[in-house]
């Protein structure tokens, strides 16, 4: 049958990646900051209906979160920097655009070939031995390896603790990095707060 | 319903799986939009009621029921503008942004036990993903108005959107927490029996998160107190100030929508789901299937043209499917209670200023959500007994279901094991059930395996 014959994911992943691509290519080509940050918007969440064609719930939801989130704050700013005018309109210089060609092009290229390196990648059809059922993925092991159990590294021949040493997670890292960020996060506000106070002294003064 | 059509009426996969998604896109479209036209309907009525008014009487007979209906024939007439220093673009595009995400987070909400759009394993997570992007429809429209009004009511929404998302965040960790996964249909399920099961009575501390997460949640959807950027008595209408017509009902629908999304979360994460607090809908579908066999067998007979499998549904399918029917209705009518909880909000108490807004989430609800969490936290570590412990004929217990996730791993390690090497028995591992191992499994499996 004609409906049965047809590669549903093939098209549904063009489609999405033809969403992502051509936003990207918005963002590049539009002048005004807020339509930059709305296309990357859109891109961003087209690369997260990527995510989740692949059955990569977490990782999609994850993306939606933190990268479409986090250019919320992007667009926030971008609509207060737009009262002056110089940012209404952005025009990209002719060297601008050499020198983003130049660091963009050699990043793709690199990205490519590491890409194209990965034997299964190369064919267009996916190795049926090598895809897990979508079912039997969980968010299990990406929670557990935070807390520093990595259970894909388990040994379980290992009598008593069935860790392998120097595999047995990310908690100190992510410790460091979840308290690094703390810091930034009062440091900045701490700033925040000094400078007004000093402002308002001065003017009591 | 893939499946179903898959299997019982021998349809191709593809279009199997395609006919679901219409009928899954039908209905959730059916929910937001008819949602909004009777809890407009409903709010004119609670807010009349409240007022010791009336509300509206005369549009479709008794009780004003097409009021709304009415309302919207009007605003479909109305002539759509665009003011002249818009940003016509982004003016055009914003409020479908923040109904697509509205619609978009349905996806993941069961409506029963498995009748849900997309049974999700993070489903949780999914949704508060993308409640977070509605509100890039408020602060582009009010960017692109091209008005000070607009602008300011979308600065405020941003601000309090972003801020009250921390203690959300924190109080629907909790339920996760309890029930050790992120998936709606097994937190639901995990609280089926009596109301004693339901998560907000697990423990004093779940009790308060859950006051806490309707708080936030009423602050996340912009209502009343908290409706600073559509604040009528300083900012005209706020971020909708330039709107007419169609466009700016969809900012309405939007807004209902993620009422009835929200109180539907708080629903099935703290309040028993889709389960009624007596458990007295499977007895009730056991004596149904009996009364309604004769237009199941007319069903069957009809549908045995296109399905040729369709005898071979049982009875007892036919039970569950009844049952979850009424579990569905159950979850609407929680849903709608919530909804008209905060509708009683919203016309008893006075708007906030925006500072105030700012202090009760970073001074009241991050703080007492934090302190929740905590205590919630250590009632589980330290296994206090709660009402769910209580030996009863009826429901399940929390802590058997988390047993028998550990038993389910087991076997399949075991399973796992026997296929690698076909005599496990040479293993010197038989030791591999040591203590430690089976920490370690359990372990795996509180964090949520479902």
């Amino acid at each position: 049958m004609l409906l049965a014959a047809f590669d549903w994911h093939a098209l549904f992943f063009t489609f999405f990646a033809l969403l992502t691509c051509g936003f990207a290519v918005a963002v590049l080509f539009s002048n005004n900051i807020v339509h930059m940050a709305f296309y990357l918007i859109l891109s961003l969440g087209a690369s997260a209906g990527l995510f989740f064609l692949a059955g990569a719930e977490f990782v999609g939801a994850m993306q939606l979160m933190i990268y479409v989130g986090g250019t919320l704050v992007l667009l926030i700013f971008g609509v207060m920097l737009t009262a002056q005018s110089r940012f209404i309109s952005m025009e990209t210089r002719s060297g601008e655009w050499v020198m983003a060609i130049i660091v963009g092009g050699s990043l793709l290229f690199l990205l490519a070939t590491a890409a194209l390196r990965v034997e299964d990648w190369r064919s267009g059809h996916p190795n049926p031995a090598k895809v897990g059922l979508a079912e039997s993925k969980t968010t299990t092991q990406i929670g557990m390896g935070f807390t520093g159990v990595r259970v894909d590294k388990l040994d379980p021949d290992v009598v008593g603790s069935p860790l392998v040493p120097g595999m047995s997670g990310y908690l100190l890292p992510f410790v460091i990095v979840s308290v690094h960020l703390l810091v930034v996060l009062v440091g900045a506000a701490y700033m925040a707060r000094t400078k007004r106070r000093a402002t308002s002294t001065g003017a009591a003064a | 319903m893939a499946e179903f059509f898959h299997t019982t009426c021998h349809l191709p996969a593809p279009l199997a799986y395609l006919l679901a998604a219409i009928i899954a896109c039908v209905l959730i479209i059916h929910v937001v939009a008819v949602g909004a036209l009777i809890f407009i309907w409903l709010e004119r009525k609670v807010s009349g009621r409240i007022q010791d008014r009336l509300g509206p009487t005369r549009v479709g007979g008794a009780f004003g029921w097409l009021q709304t209906l009415a309302d919207g024939i009007k605003l479909i007439a109305k002539e759509d503008i665009t003011p002249k220093d818009a940003d016509a673009m982004l003016f055009k595009l914003a409020p479908y942004v923040g109904f697509a995400a509205s619609y978009c987070a349905y996806i993941a909400l069961p409506f029963s036990d498995g009748w849900v759009a997309q049974h999700m394993n993070t489903a949780v997570f999914f949704i508060l993903a993308v409640l977070g992007i509605e509100v890039f429809s408020p602060i582009l429209a009010g960017y692109s108005s091209g008005s000070k009004w607009s602008l300011f009511g979308a600065m405020r929404e941003a601000a309090q959107v972003v801020s009250y998302e921390v203690p959300l965040g924190m109080c629907v960790v909790v339920p996760c927490m309890i029930c050790g996964t992120l998936n709606l249909v097994t937190i639901g399920n995990m609280q089926a029996g009596s109301f004693t099961n339901w998560l907000a009575f697990n423990d004093p501390f779940t009790f308060i998160i859950a006051c806490v997460y309707f708080t936030c949640a009423t602050a996340s959807v912009n209502r009343a107190p908290f409706d600073l950027a559509e604040a009528e008595s300083e900012l005209v209408a706020g971020f909708h100030t330039e709107y007419s017509g169609l466009r700016w009902s969809f900012f309405f629908m939007a807004e209902y929508g993620s009422m009835f999304l929200v109180s539907g979360l708080a629903a099935i994460l703290f309040f028993g789901g889709w389960h009624g607090p007596i458990p007295i809908a499977e007895p009730i579908a056991g004596v149904l299937v009996v009364v309604v066999e004769p237009l199941v067998n007319i069903g069957r007979y009809l549908l045995g043209f296109i399905a040729r499998d369709i005898g071979k549904v049982t009875d007892g399918a036919v039970a569950i499917q009844i049952a979850n029917l009424m579990g569905c209705l159950n979850f609407l009518l929680k849903g709608t209670i919530g909804v008209t909880v905060m509708m009683w909000v919203r016309w008893t108490l006075p708007r906030l200023r925006i500072d105030q807004v700012m202090t009760t989430c970073l001074k009241y609800c991050v703080p007492i959500a934090a302190f929740g969490f905590v205590g919630a936290l250590f009632w589980q570590v330290f296994e206090v007994p709660t009402l769910n412990d209580l030996p009863s004929p009826i429901g399940i217990n929390r802590s058997v279901a988390h047993e028998s996730w550990v038993v389910e791993a087991d076997r399949e390690r075991e399973i796992r094991a026997q296929a690698v090497t076909p005599s496990p028995a040479d293993l010197p591992g038989e030791s591999v059930g040591s203590f430690d191992s089976a920490a370690v499994d359990s372990l795996v499996m509180k964090g949520g395996a479902r």
